[in-house]
């Protein structure tokens, strides 16, 4: 750094720390401004002081730099949780250029102009700095819910002692159809089920794809000696597997889950009778 | 005659789903009978995975097309793939080269009205298939 950059550097320095009631003051009124009534003004004030107060010591120090980006990562993630979006966020962040600008014009130096602009381009940096944290908090939550929709959207229940059942939902990819026959194999064996139905109802299409993968996991069932039923074979998911050409072979398929439960009971030697209707309704009129 | 179209890049697993999804769409706006969709949305499905598998990803174009009196959903991917040099074996049932259950291409065109598959190796592929609305 040269002499003339680290005077000018040191001038906007004395007069950030000088005037910081006076440039906190505007700060938090220009970058509320567009925000009115949207966000609370005293915790407002708060956040900010605490950003100018680190900005003052990550003049010093390069601790003061690490707390800085910290202090706002968390205004980022703060206000993205109340529903700002990230260009306001930053917007605020460079709400403190239009303060400082405004002393520097009063004072109308050289030294204090090129002390501005080395300020200035800080803020840029800081305000990218808050549309990056958003992004990343956003990338993170992304990934943690297709995770988790991975996860919740292969429930494996059981229907009756021996009958364990997967109602799939949705798009039927390699990355699900792992998951799927893990979890089926696995529930397969800790319960000791000996018949499994795979239900198909909430299945948007069945190509030769998706086919396939029900094929492979019917086979995987198959060898651990477990029965497998296919389930909630619509009339047009019908159509469209006898005309693409798909054979299921002796795999049993039913219309609805109900068929295949009352199959796979009825196979593992369960009767179901409907109880005798024995109860008297008796009703008084009042006129 | 072409009423309305519109084209999506085929370049991930995603967007095969994308495809599928706006081909549902179309086909609900048209009008054609629930059979008539599935059957069109998963030949889409079949065409648009063979784009990604076999070519590295392509293009689809979803028409609206109009004949006389009838109006009919028209499909095209198209890709730069490595083409096909045996076009009859390619649509035999059961041959895959891919290690699917080979149905895909074959079954594909029984699911639509028209089907011209046109590809040379080394000039990639290009497949057009319409459903009619009945």
């Amino acid at each position: 750094m040269t002499v003339q950059e680290n005077t000018s550097k040191r001038h906007i320095e004395e007069l950030l720390r000088g005037k910081e009631e006076e440039i906190l003051k505007r700060w938090v009124e220009i970058s509320s401004r567009p925000l009115r009534g949207r966000l609370n003004e005293t915790q407002t004030a708060k956040e900010l002081r605490e950003i100018y107060r680190a900005l003052l010591r990550s003049f010093d120090h390069a601790d003061g730099a690490t707390e800085l980006r910290a202090l706002l990562a968390e205004l980022s993630r703060s206000r993205a949780q109340q529903g700002f979006t990230p260009g306001e966020t930053a917007m605020a962040v460079f709400g403190l250029k239009d303060a400082v600008s405004e002393l520097v014009e009063a004072e109308a130096g050289v030294e204090a102009l090129r002390g501005f602009l080395w300020l200035s381009s800080t803020i840029d940096g800081l305000g990218l700095y808050t549309f990056e944290a958003y992004t990343t908090a956003r990338e993170k939550i992304i990934a943690d819910q297709a995770e988790e929709l991975l996860e919740l959207s292969t429930p494996v229940v059981k229907l009756w002692e021996g009958i364990v059942a997967v109602p799939l939902v949705g798009t039927l990819d390699s990355a699900r159809t792992q998951v799927v026959m893990e979890k089926l194999l696995q529930t397969l064996v800790d319960t000791g089920s000996e018949y499994a139905v795979i239900d198909i109802t909430g299945v948007p299409a069945v190509d030769t794809q998706v086919a396939q993968h029900l094929l492979k996991t019917v086979m995987a069932a198959r060898l651990m000696g477990a029965n497998c039923v296919i389930s909630g074979i619509r009339p047009q998911i019908a159509h469209t597997i006898v005309t693409l050409g798909i054979e299921f072979g002796d795999i049993i398929t039913k219309a609805t889950l109900a068929d295949a439960l009352a199959y796979a009971l009825r196979k593992s030697g369960v009767e179901v009778v409907g109880r005798r209707q024995t109860r008297v309704a008796v009703r008084t009129e009042e006129s | 005659m072409v009423d309305t179209a519109e084209e999506l890049a085929i370049t991930s697993n995603d967007q095969v789903v994308i495809v599928r999804q706006k081909v549902r769409s179309t086909a609900i706006d048209l009008g054609l009978s629930l059979i008539d969709q599935t059957k069109v949305v998963t030949a889409a499905s079949e065409l648009a995975r063979n784009t990604l598998v076999h070519a590295g990803g392509g293009r689809a174009r979803i028409e609206i097309v109009q004949a006389g009196l009838r109006r009919g959903l028209r499909l095209v991917f198209s890709d730069e793939g490595p083409g096909i040099s045996d076009l009859k074996l390619a649509l035999t049932d059961g041959w895959s080269s891919g290690g699917g259950l080979g149905l895909g291409l074959s079954g594909s065109r029984r699911l639509v009205d028209e089907f011209i598959l046109d590809s040379e190796p080394g000039r990639g592929t290009i497949v057009t298939v319409t459903k009619w609305t009945r």
